[in-house]
């Protein structure tokens, strides 16, 4: 890999409590090149906030710090509100987990497309509409221009996921960030979401970072695996190696996971106690 | 002082009224980190103070009629002046905190129960009960609060008690409205068809279970309105419908003073200011308990 | 002895019809789950059964007496519910103690106290957190209270929709063992509703896969275990698991 297209080195994301400032993300670091990685944490692994870190999406009086926080070496903390506007969309798309909430409920489908290629690049009506269709066709929806006409009340879950994607797809990112696309999905769907978004991130060659709490969702869909626990990355290995995690914590997760052919007469429970000690 | 602190922040309270205390602490420690609630708070009970301790606080007596001394200005002899009839504007003043507390705690307890019942009522049970509730509601919300006043208390006739059924009459509705809007948001509610499962009856559900719901927002909304209900009540008491002479009613000392505006300022002035402020100590009481006890941010911290 | 039997139910919201004849039959002491897609149904047959979705036709049996329509305090005895979400499903104003007390209070059963601590202990929760409320638990202590709660009345049948779905997978194993526990311990029958197969493995005896509102096979959790399941659709079912599991 030549330069990497994001690279984070001891990330901090701290919030002010009443009992001080409490970091939500401890010094996390990783690489990106074009390939698949995937997060993975149970709730305040600090997993999620990685993410909207990296679009620099915490919320006032939320802080970010790192000692190198670059993308496509542009170096994102010392980008304005403005400037990551640009960047955000444009460069670097999030899907986020339920389409029933990220969907402006009175627009089009084909309207909430079109704009999101508008933002960033101004093109003339007929070539819009061309590329919005292209765009419906490309995440498998049969039918794209029955559907650019419908309101996101009228389409599926799956569906809606599926229009979210060709919303953050449209202005062709570097870099995709998934944060549990699928989690609102039934399973069937969700194979077929993750198989989209896998087939546009290899055509355009994106990075993508995909966010969940399925181990097993995420070792099937990336390339390498990052686990988090607590705010700090605890594993990282290649996806193929997860059997082979080394980590407490991962093995941990692994085993709690029922099989369909299960014999145990309990599931292992995670010792915490295990590694914090360390 | 420090062991009671602890007692009630507790993290594991070890009974029903520990944890009840607890999150009462937790609730007025916030407040207080609120400047303009605490500001807010003082205003009110400084108001509920001078209500107590008026025969204390007051210099005259607010009925002493004096004509000897008549439209003095403010001095050391009367703080605020006097009025037309030679009483001392200051123990008047005083004195209607007391008359002010009564309407706006009377209005409180008989509108906003009222209210909260038959939102509730409404929003549980939906259907035909609903339209029939909100009907009425819709057809009291519709008409002016003060010419329904006004309406109301000629036709019951003047006088302060008839001032404050009016106003309660004119209040409820807005109660009712929020009570419902509260109760459809959780009706649905896992929570509530938990306890439905577990065999509670309908009242059982609406008393102990939607109504603990309301509270919060409720109480918000009465403060907040306190300011308005103040003014209604000044508002008749002005236009000679509330508090009859010589009873020293803050919006009927205005009405009384207006004569004199220009010469004598301070004898409609006096009494403005205490309206002002205790509206806006309710006021700003009312802002800092929505941030507290908004169930979608509070409690969360 | 059948602890739930379920006679061509068609249960219906308003004028759409969820689900089309369902019948099934669950021993005392079994533990059966119903699984399918969302808009299968599932649910549906769950919430009729504890009397939220009041409009069905068909009949519902329970421990060899007909069910009524609505919520009935007799019922409420012998079944109880608990729900997917531990977040939604727990009065957020009241203490866990106030939660817990509850059924006792309704039902006029004494030595509230001690009922409470004896089923505190019972779902694994420490005494300090009886008397915190619900926002100062994390999820899967909630789901154990939502657990107890609902054991409170000692029930012999506890339908479960969903209880794992919303927590973490190594909070999902804490309450996954506790329900077998339970179930163990007090000789309860379960109705489960899920989409999760492995689940149904660790936890279940039967299952019944369900499609547009009906059942499409009724299978032994040992098929299951062994891919042996019949029906095309229950296959395909199975297979995204297996896929899914890597």
């Amino acid at each position: 890999m030549s330069t990497p297209l994001l690279e984070i080195a001891n990330l901090r994301v701290s919030f002010p409590t009443q009992k001080g400032m409490i970091d939500v993300v401890r010094g996390v670091s990783f690489t990106l090149g074009r390939e698949r990685l995937g997060i993975v944490g149970e709730s305040g692994s600090g997993k999620s906030m990685t993410g909207r870190a990296i679009l620099k999406l915490i919320r006032a009086p939320g802080t970010i710090r790192a000692d190198t926080f670059r993308f496509d070496g542009i170096d994102l903390l010392q980008q304005s509100e403005r400037a990551m506007r640009r960047i955000r969309g444009a460069r670097i798309s999030m899907v986020m987990q339920d389409p029933k909430f990220s969907l402006n409920p009175v627009m089009t489908v084909g309207e909430q497309i079109a704009e999101a290629l508008q933002t960033h690049q101004r093109l003339p009506r007929r070539e819009t509409r061309q590329r919005v269709l292209t765009m419906l066709e490309a995440v498998r929806i049969d039918d794209p221009e029955r559907v650019a006409s419908l309101y996101p009340h009228e389409i599926s879950g799956g569906m809606g996921q599926r229009v979210m994607i060709a919303m953050m797809l449209i202005p062709e990112p570097d870099l995709l960030i998934a944060d549990e696309p699928t989690s609102a999905l039934d399973v069937s769907v969700q194979a077929q979401v993750l198989d989209i978004i896998d087939e546009q991130v290899k055509r355009k060659g994106m990075g993508l970072i995909f966010i969940s709490h399925d181990l097993n969702l995420v070792s099937s869909y990336c390339d390498r695996i990052l686990v988090m626990n607590t705010g700090e990355i605890v594993e990282e290995c290649q996806a193929g190696e997860l059997r082979n995690a080394v980590h407490p914590y991962t093995r941990g997760l692994i085993a709690a996971i029922p099989r369909l052919d299960e014999t145990r007469e309990e599931l292992p429970v995670l010792d915490r106690s295990a590694w914090v000690a360390q | 002082m420090a062991n009671v602190h602890s007692w009630l922040i507790d993290d594991s309270p070890a009974s029903r009224l520990q944890a009840r205390l607890g999150r009462l602490y937790r609730i007025c420690g916030a407040l207080s980190r609120n400047p303009l609630a605490a500001v807010g708070a003082i205003i009110i009970l400084v108001l509920i103070l001078t209500a107590i301790f008026a025969p204390l606080i007051a210099t005259h007596d607010p009925l002493k009629q004096d004509l000897a001394q008549r439209l003095l200005p403010p001095g050391s002899g009367n703080w605020m002046g006097t009025d037309e009839l030679g009483r001392d504007i200051w123990s008047r003043v005083v004195y209607g905190a007391r008359i002010t507390l009564v309407i706006v705690v009377l209005v409180a307890v008989l509108a906003a129960p009222a209210g909260l019942i038959i939102g509730a009522i409404s929003g549980y049970f939906g259907g035909w009960i609903d339209r029939v509730l909100m009907g009425v509601t819709d057809i009291f919300l519709s008409m002016p609060k003060l010419i329904l006043a006004l309406a109301l208390v000629a036709a019951l006739g003047p006088g302060i008690e008839n001032a404050i059924i009016a106003i309660a009459i004119t209040s409820w509705p807005g109660y009712a409205r929020i009570a419902r809007a509260e109760t459809l948001t959780f009706k649905n509610a896992e929570f509530i068809a938990a306890i439905r499962l577990q065999g509670a009856s309908s009242l059982r559900v609406i008393l102990g279970h939607v109504l603990p719901l309301c509270t919060s927002s409720m109480i918000v909304r009465v403060t907040l309105d306190m300011a308005g209900i103040i003014l209604t009540a000044a508002g008749l008491g002005f236009i000679g419908l509330g508090a009859q002479p010589p009873l020293p009613e803050w919006g009927a000392m205005i009405a009384r003073g207006r004569s004199f505006i220009l010469d004598q300022w301070w004898v409609a002035t006096m009494p403005g200011f205490a309206i002002i402020i205790v509206s806006l100590g309710f006021c700003f009481l009312g802002d800092g308990l929505r941030d507290v006890l908004d169930p979608k941010s509070g409690e969360q911290r | 002895m059948t602890a739930l039997s379920l006679n061509n139910l068609d249960i219906s919201y308003g004028e759409t019809q969820i689900t089309h004849g369902i019948s099934l039959d669950i021993a005392e002491g079994e533990s059966f789950a119903l699984v399918g897609e969302s808009g299968s149904g599932k649910s549906t047959v769950l919430k009729a059964i504890a009397g939220l979705a009041p409009q069905w036709t068909g009949s519902i049996t329970a421990f060899g007496q007909p069910r009524t329509h609505g919520i009935d305090q007799h019922f409420a005895r012998h079944c109880q519910m608990v729900f997917q979400d531990p977040y939604g499903s727990l009065h957020p104003r009241k203490t866990i103690d106030a939660i817990l007390s509850e059924p006792l209070a309704i039902h006029g059963i004494g030595n509230q106290n001690g009922r409470v601590e004896d089923m505190l202990v019972a779902v694994g929760l420490d005494r300090k957190f009886r008397f915190r409320y619900p926002h100062q638990l994390s999820g899967g202590q909630r789901q154990r209270v939502a657990i107890a709660r609902a054991l409170m009345l000692e029930p012999k049948l506890l339908l479960l929709d969903e209880p794992t779905s919303a927590l973490d997978v190594s909070v999902q194993a804490e309450i996954l063992n506790l329900l077998k526990r339970l179930r163990r311990e007090q000789n309860l029958t379960f109705l489960m509703v899920t989409h999760n197969l492995p689940v149904v493995s660790f936890l279940c005896d039967r299952l019944a896969v369900m499609r547009h509102g009906r059942i499409v096979e009724i299978a032994d959790v040992a098929d299951l275990k062994r891919g042996a399941l019949q029906e095309t659709y229950s296959r395909e079912l199975m297979d995204i698991s297996v896929a899914h599991a890597g």
